[in-house]
């Protein structure tokens, strides 16, 4: 029985883009002791993506198929793992960072005895055990941490931790696992799903992007960006807080919430670049960093900043740009 | 209805951070804190269901003596009552750890409904309200948007964030716990006559035995996972930093003859 397993997230009939990473990095994790991850699927008529997930170098794909779990139920989810956990003991349960897991993964860790390490970026290997590296303080600094006690870890990586393309393609074997579900309770009655906010705009074809983000001080101080996004002819986007301000609508929102774009150009007026928002747009081709913080982790990802006032800097590039 | 909010105090989003002496935290010495963003999120919807519903809000939060200033500006927005989980043992804990002392009290206080922020701007696990409700055994939502107390006060319903701009509405069974979204809602300012009234108002004090619980089930001894260090992310090849009056206009020549994007 294989001692990594990687759980994937899937969600009509389409395996989640970041479960891809979650078995690269499984099939890593299991390498350093010389052994081979094994991927779990639950849902209710998986079993053509099963298929999908068994062309990868996996010692095998475990099946939980059961119409309880036809939708995502933080209950449902938890009774199969706990489940699954309990019949085959693996040592290291990998997850994709996605507000689904983050919701149940706890909870499942407390029904089957398991630490919990959420959000790590990377692991390294250290004296028989195994160090996460996470990011802690809105990204602003990283913690390395281990778990301790007895009983199975679960881990859920940050999105684009572990690269989807480095995962290695093999033949697996599918088993299905039946577990018993009767007494689970799904702790919910889903009524619907629904898109935030009708119109949405689609900022993932912008080629030049003005972010801007709480240094923007208020909706009354947009004239300036505004000008700016005409002159280059750019979308405008934000960062979460600025949304929760109700600055700007949610649609403009960029982030793990929000939306991920990969324009040519991006600029973050006042953005500090919690990894909330950098998943969203880390992707840029040139991306320029204007923050009254030296510090502001968004200047790690900069191609180029300015350490000033957005509030004197957007002006002086408006003239700039007027001059031609 | 009896409405329990968890709240955590971590240091303020400007505070410069520097590693502390044993170079598994940060040196807390005069680092300015504040109240975690979700959470005060957390109390404003709290003390708007109990304006409308009626009820009481009991704030929870555990941490060493400074805590207290943050119970404190609880208890002015209009929270009736804190508990502070305040101990030696309680210090270290990850979210298992200390989702099951705020568990262990609030079962004590016994309570209708359970609001927290759905993450910590510190640690950010994101996890202890959900072992908060895995102890009590009351259903959770993470991430919650919006929230409806439905006829008869028996159910809630409940908006949630999803990925890629989807949300997911659905009705839980009180009691629960709900972990809600900076932006739920905009939280108040204190008053003058609230900052007066909360100085008469009762800080309760509780340690592990006060709860039932022995001192290897909290903090560090109760946890299930440790940090071994901390440190700031390597320095990586970093943004060309353009400085003095001519930046702007710097920047504009780079983007248009350098990187040639505008």
């Amino acid at each position: 029985m294989a001692n990594v397993y990687a759980v994937l997230q899937q969600r009509e009939g389409k395996i989640h883009r970041m479960a891809w990473e979650t078995v690269a990095a499984a099939q890593q994790l299991a390498a350093l002791s010389g052994g081979k991850a094994a991927a779990v699927l639950l849902g209710s008529g998986v079993s053509a993506l099963a298929g999908e997930v068994a062309a990868c170098d996996l010692e095998s794909v475990r099946v939980i198929d059961h119409p309880l779990l036809a939708d995502y139920t933080p209950g449902g989810y938890v009774a199969a793992l706990a489940g699954l956990i309990a019949l085959e003991s693996p040592a290291t349960l990998l997850f994709p960072h996605t507000y689904q897991t983050i919701e149940y993964m706890p909870r499942l860790a407390l029904a089957a005895g398991a630490g919990i390490v959420p959000e790590a970026l990377s692991f390294e290997s250290d004296g028989g055990g195994v160090v996460w590296k996470r990011p802690i303080l809105e990204g602003k600094m990283h913690a390395r941490v281990r778990a301790r006690g007895t009983g199975p870890t679960m881990v859920s990586l940050q999105s684009g931790a572990f690269s989807a393309d480095s995962r290695k393609p093999g033949q697996a074997a599918v088993a299905t696992v039946a577990i018993d579900l009767e007494a689970a309770a799904p702790w919910r009655e889903i009524l619907g799903v629904q898109q935030v906010g009708g119109d949405t705009v689609d900022l993932s074809k912008a080629e030049i992007i003005v972010a801007i983000g709480r240094g923007i001080g208020g909706a009354d101080k947009m004239g300036p960006v505004e000008e700016l996004a005409r002159l280059l002819k750019a979308d405008i986007g934000a960062s979460r807080p600025v949304i929760d301000s109700g600055w700007l609508p949610r649609d403009r929102q960029i982030g793990s919430s929000g939306q991920t774009v990969s324009p040519k150009l991006y600029l973050a007026f006042g953005i500090s670049g919690a990894i909330q928002h950098l998943v969203g747009m880390k992707g840029s081709t040139c991306i320029v960093a204007v923050n009254k913080d030296a510090g502001a982790p968004i200047f790690k990802i900069a191609n180029y900043g300015i350490v000033g006032d957005l509030h004197e800097v957007i002006p002086a590039m408006v003239a700039k740009l007027k001059e031609g | 209805m009896k409405i329990a909010v968890c709240i955590k105090q971590v240091p303020d989003t400007e505070a410069r951070l520097r590693v502390g002496k044993d170079g598994r935290w940060i040196d807390e010495e005069d680092l300015p804190f504040a109240i975690n963003e979700s959470d005060e999120v957390a109390l404003e919807e709290a003390l708007q269901i109990a304006e409308k519903q009626g009820g009481e809000v009991v704030v929870f939060s555990l941490g060493p003596e400074r805590v207290r200033e943050a119970l404190r500006k609880a208890l002015a927005l209009g929270a009736g009552r804190a508990v502070h989980l305040r101990h030696e043992a309680f210090a270290g804990g990850d979210a298992i750890a200390t989702g099951r002392a705020l568990a262990a009290a609030i079962r004590k206080e016994g309570c209708d409904l359970v609001l927290t922020g759905s993450q910590s701007d510190d640690n950010g696990y994101g996890a202890t309200g959900t072992i908060v409700a895995g102890n009590l055994d009351w259903p959770h939502a993470w991430l919650v948007m919006g929230v409806e107390v439905e006829e008869g006060a028996k159910t809630l319903k409940v908006t949630r964030e999803m990925e890629s701009g989807l949300s997911e509405v659905f009705r839980v069974a009180l009691p629960a716990v709900l972990e809600v979204q900076a932006g739920l809602n905009h939280p108040r300012y204190a008053s003058l006559k609230g900052i007066m009234a909360a100085k008469k108002k009762e800080i309760a004090e509780v340690s592990p035995a006060d709860l039932g619980l022995g001192d290897a089930e909290v903090g560090l001894a109760g946890s299930r996972l440790e940090v071994v260090s901390v440190g700031f992310p390597e320095a990586s090849a970093g943004a060309q930093i353009l400085s003095g009056d001519s930046a702007a206009s710097e920047l504009i020549s780079k983007l248009k003859n350098e990187a040639r994007v505008i």
